[in-house]
């Protein structure tokens, strides 16, 4: 992981590429206007700085190898709006890497099983891109997307792109659809059951809503997968990123520091704490 | 060919049934085949069956008026269709349509209940596969109208 020298002082990027995804979210690609762009790994994120609007947590969501950092914004408020709304050759600050990682290097060897619901695909990206560019070092690769309905789905050329491959089996659900709709309907935890993995061998990384997460993480373990085996990446307002102002305190631990990626078995007992 | 009583055997909702009960369910049993767009039933009709998915996809929907149907779930290869002909009045509450060629077995309702109440035993066990999968999709659908991905 590489941070800049002071973590509180955001670099100056510009916006490259814009890529509107949905009608609220848009992707963007962000270069550093000096130096070159720092490493990262997959599951980290970057504090994104509108000017004068202010500071926002996102994940990257773009290739551990690309170029420059790729952040899909959702237009949820004030700062994510103003960001998501950036044209190309805009500026802006950015804080970062920081947090935990998936666990894309200790997981191989075993089978992956990759639950995504709605923008929680962005995060897992990076993961699936570093899996697809070393497809041998994994056994069985399984990607389950849930969505709200056909128009809401994410990244809808690369699911197509992924869905051609021979080596990686995907599956596609939405809770809500009209007759048009050819694909699976329903929530993506009920997915499990019907895709093929050894829950015994099996490594899963989960991104989405909480409550998405909670039904997930039980159907995995129905199917014997061990909770140790289970990473999800956790979501809380975060501030300084470093752990450090307690805004994304979540039991003793900081998901800005401690996550955003964690391990199931160490926050179990938590996780369905609502005062937490 | 296979029989019925070996495609049953089969088919994950049997896992673990004893022969003697595959036998006697197999003499409710009766292969479907429904081209895509073909309905498996249509809401309000008698309940007089349901079905065991061999391959193929299908969709249950409402439809509301003035509206396009409504799919409020898909099921697929391995799934069971339909429950209502285990509650009185053995009425669908929805319409089952295949989304593509599907391939099913379907079980004589009437039929079958009545070997359940001359045998409490294959009642129980038909009642242990039937429930998990009725808790599951209960536990679908709270999570369903919670609309996790709204903004």
């Amino acid at each position: 992981m590489t941070v800049q020298p002071d973590p509180f002082v955001p670099q100056l990027y510009r916006v490259g590429r814009v890529r509107r995804e949905l009608t609220d979210t848009t992707t963007l690609e962000l270069a550093p206007v000096t130096g070159p762009r720092p490493t990262f790994s997959p599951g980290q994120f970057n504090m994104l700085y509108a000017f004068g609007v202010g500071e926002v947590a996102i994940s990257i969501s773009g290739a551990p190898d690309a170029t420059c950092f790729v952040h899909t914004v959702r237009d949820v408020g004030a700062v994510s709006g103003a960001i998501a709304k950036l044209k190309a050759g805009a500026t802006l600050g950015l804080r970062g890497p920081f947090g935990t990682r998936w666990p894309v290097e200790s997981a191989q060897g075993a089978d992956l099983v990759l639950v995504a619901g709605g923008l929680g695909l962005a995060p897992l990206r990076p993961a699936i891109y570093h899996v697809l560019a070393n497809r041998r070092r994994y056994g069985r690769v399984v990607i389950l997307f849930g969505s709200r309905n056909p128009k809401d789905l994410l990244y809808r050329r690369e699911l197509q792109q992924w869905r051609e491959r021979l080596d990686v089996d995907i599956e596609v659900t939405v809770d809500h659809a009209d007759a048009d709709w050819h694909g699976n309907v329903g929530v993506v935890p009920a997915l499990i059951r019907r895709v093929t993995f050894d829950p015994h061998d099996t490594v899963a990384l989960i991104c989405g809503p909480e409550v998405m997460m909670r039904f997930t993480v039980n159907a995995l373990r129905d199917a014997g997968v061990s909770p140790a085996r289970i990473y999800l990446s956790m979501e809380r307002n975060m501030k300084c990123a470093i752990g450090l102002c307690g805004h994304c305190q979540f039991g003793a631990a900081f998901i800005c520091k401690d996550g955003p990626v964690m391990r199931f078995d160490k926050i179990a007992e938590i996780f369905a704490m609502r005062e937490v | 060919m296979e029989g019925l009583e070996q495609i049953l055997a089969q088919h994950p909702f049997f896992a673990g049934f004893s022969a003697e009960y595959s036998q006697i369910v197999a003499g409710c049993a009766r292969n479907h085949r429904y081209d895509a767009g073909e309905y498996l039933f249509r809401e309000g009709r008698p309940a007089n069956e349901f079905f065991l998915i061999r391959h193929g996809q299908v969709a249950l929907e409402i439809v509301a008026p003035g509206r396009s149907p409504i799919v409020f779930s898909t099921l697929g290869e391995g799934d069971i269709v339909g429950a209502s002909w285990l509650v009185p009045p053995y009425r669908w509450m929805y319409d089952a349509r295949a989304v593509v060629l599907t391939r099913a077995i379907g079980i004589d309702a009437a039929c079958l209940r009545g070997k359940c109440e001359a045998d409490h035993h294959l009642g129980y066990e038909m009642m242990k596969r039937f429930l998990p999968i009725l808790v599951q999709r209960l536990h679908a659908t709270r999570l369903q109208i919670l609309d996790v991905f709204g903004r």
